[in-house]
């Protein structure tokens, strides 16, 4: 997993609310057995037309926004389905930061699992960052994670929270099943003992 | 006696393998059911990195999203389907995963199986690379999905890193009146809390309305509990519980099945345990529930309107209403019951189950489907089929106009070739109404079965009450 630690860029605006994973990515590209490849159909659904040409007003069609690295977006953000499609779409598409003032607890899981950093602000700064983002290309947003600091355009200074594991595992591109692995003898000896307390399982 | 703990509680401190850091444990996973889609590239980790799964024995393979449910015998048309199912099969083989294929009688949808075959248990923890595993919390399990990563992770060492969950209660106490059903407590509880109202949280389902539910009805309502924002959805499992495992092919045998139910009458929330959050809810004032819009939190009863922007006091959920009434080709005061469909899907993990297809065929009996309805019946595993057909469900179906499909996933996410087409409207008695979610441009009503029915029949969304 790619580590994450600064990053400057285009912030693109998506005010709508409940944006779902079935709208990250529609599912009939979760046939795929590959983890890559997905970017082409970020959104696919509100991002081209039926003959396949692009929706203009579409957000990430529009040329400030072709190579945004952070959304902005609505609350509840990553509803639905597990689809690790969907932070596996925003990745390929070039996505490494969302911000919302919530997100769904597994979409949420998931990012930290591929190298995308889920930021949750308070309604207020997440109005001010849309204004932030709205102003298309010029106006760039910059995100330290080690320091948990959003700053805006203007310099304004957002300050976010995030927890140590998360944090720590992309701060260091960590292999969690590794990590798991090292702990064995601990997995081991509680099956052990529930074998004995509940021999049924 | 210690701290009172709430059922949630007890199951995580029973599952605690180690702490990692402040907030992170390493819990232990009884259960690990896969299927095809959310489960290729968590194979493809293991053999990339060399690794075996740790408990093959308490890993559990079907296939469901991708299976046509017709003509199953002729196999897949669609390629990429195809390679997806022939790769979760070469991988059960692979690895030593026990594997229901395409034709044997048991296979159908992962959580309608789980139950069906006993391997979901009280006090368990189960996972699965779907939203919808939340299903299994019926039985008082702690039951969630979780992505491929995770599904890779449980693979490899049967565990996950997890931090706790908030504890939520929702009290539904009352009778149910007739013609209401689990499904309508589902999106009463989702209309009222939102669909981010349980994020954070783990649901447990408390009161006389709860208890006087049957499996299938606790199974529909903890299968929605995503649909409110948290993973998972539990209820105390009582005699109704134990009743329903009894004698199921994975459950415990005589001997230790006695010692299995006495340790599972231990778990409930002891009395003074502390939830973070408490919602209650009247069952007897409730009526049938439909959505009108494309969150499961736009839910309204039948008896309603379909409401305007201005109602809502929150900008992005104005804005949502908007974009919400011009996909679904709404009008803002039109009653919900003019609403009329061309489309009715009755099945999914949520309402595939015996009980929702008994629940059908009592409103259909005798009647007719209405000529300008498509209306499909899929029952949620080989085993619900065989059950209908035995009970002649199958015949009031076929007579009343129904087309009787065979068992998989099939029009709740149109994965397979059962999809609406852009601008169809469909009373659905699945869970989700997202943009796209059965068809791309698909207009989907979520209703119980029985209301679905009584769409079927009249061609427009209808109160069931209302149906002699």
């Amino acid at each position: 997993m790619e580590k994450f630690n600064k990053l400057t860029a285009v912030a693109a605006p998506m005010p709508l609310v409940n944006i779902d994973t079935d709208m990250i990515i529609p599912k009939q590209y979760l046939k795929t057995i590959q983890r890559k490849g997905l970017g082409k159909n970020l959104f696919a659904e509100m991002r081209y037309n039926d003959d396949g040409t692009e929706v203009e007003d579409f957000v990430l069609n529009q040329p400030a926004y072709r190579n945004a690295e952070i959304l902005v977006a609505g609350d509840n953000f990553g509803c639905g389905s597990s689809r690790e499609h969907a932070p596996w779409a925003l990745l390929d598409f070039g996505v490494r930061c969302v911000i919302s003032t919530s997100f769904a607890d597994i979409f949420h899981n998931n990012c930290f699992r591929n190298g995308i950093l889920p930021i949750e602000v308070s309604p207020e700064d997440l109005s001010k960052l849309m204004e932030d983002a709205e102003r298309g290309a010029n106006a760039t947003i910059s995100i330290d994670l080690e320091a948990q600091e959003i700053r805006g355009p203007d310099g304004g200074v957002i300050h976010f929270e995030i927890d140590h594991f998360n944090k720590h595992c992309l701060l260091t591109g960590l292999d969690e099943i590794g990590l798991t692995m090292k702990k064995e003898d601990k997995v081991a000896e509680y099956e052990e003992t529930r074998k004995m307390q509940q021999p049924w399982l | 006696m210690g701290t009172p703990r709430t059922l949630y509680d007890k199951i995580w401190d029973s599952h605690v393998v180690d702490q990692l850091e402040d907030e992170a444990y390493i819990l232990y996973i009884d259960r690990h059911l896969v299927h095809e889609v959310t489960s290729p590239q968590a194979f493809e980790g293991l053999r990339v990195a060399g690794r075996k799964v740790r408990r093959p024995d308490a890993t559990f393979a079907v296939a469901d999203h991708n299976v046509p449910t017709k003509d199953i015998e002729k196999g897949i048309t669609d390629p990429e389907s195809k390679l997806q199912v022939d790769t979760l099969e070469a991988n059960t083989a692979e690895f030593g995963i026990p594997y229901f294929s395409m034709t044997d009688d048991r296979r159908g949808i992962v959580h309608i199986i789980g139950p069906e075959q006993g391997l979901t248990l009280p006090g368990m923890t189960i996972v699965c690379g779907d939203s919808h595993t939340s299903t299994h919390g019926a039985f008082g399990s702690l039951a969630h999905g979780i992505g491929t990563s995770e599904v890779e992770h449980v693979l490899a060492t049967q565990t996950l890193v997890q931090e706790k969950a908030k504890n939520m209660r929702v009290t539904v106490s009352g009778d149910l009146p007739p013609g209401v059903t689990a499904k309508d407590i589902a999106l009463a509880i989702i209309g009222k809390i939102g669909t981010a109202g349980g994020t954070g949280h783990v649901i447990e389902y408390a009161g006389d309305a709860i208890r006087a539910l049957s499996m299938e009805g606790r199974m529909t309502l903890c299968n929605m509990t995503i649909e409110a924002g948290a993973r998972a959805g539990l209820i105390a499992p009582d005699e109704t519980t134990f009743e329903y495992i009894k004698g199921r092919p994975y459950a415990p045998k005589a001997g230790t099945y006695e010692q299995a139910v006495a340790y599972w009458k231990t778990l409930n929330s002891d009395e003074g345990a502390y939830f973070d959050t408490e919602v209650e809810l009247d069952a007897s004032e409730l009526i049938p529930y439909v959505t009108w819009g494309t969150s499961p939190e736009d839910a309204l009863p039948i008896t309603g309107s379909v409401p305007a922007p201005s109602d809502f006091a929150d900008e992005g959920k104005r804005g949502a209403a908007e974009r919400a009434l011009k996909y679904m080709g709404l009008t803002a005061g039109m009653k919900l019951s003019d609403i009329e469909v061309d489309h009715v899907f009755i099945g999914s993990c949520t309402n595939g189950r015996i009980e929702d297809l008994r629940a059908v065929a009592k409103i259909v009996e005798g009647k007719k489907v209405k000529d300008t309805v498509n209306a499909i019946i899929v029952p949620g595993s080989g085993l619900v089929k065989i059950q209908a057909e035995d009970e002649g469900l199958d015949k009031i179906f076929e007579a009343a106009g129904f087309e009787w499909r065979q068992p998989g996933c099939s029009m709740c996410l149109a994965m397979n070739p059962d999809k609406l087409a852009p601008g169809d409207r469909c009373a659905s008695t699945s869970n989700r109404n997202f943009e796209g979610r059965q068809g791309q441009g698909g207009r989907t009503h979520l209703v119980s079965p029985a209301m679905a029915a009584a769409a079927a029949v009249t061609g427009h969304l209808t109160d069931v009450r209302d149906l002699g």
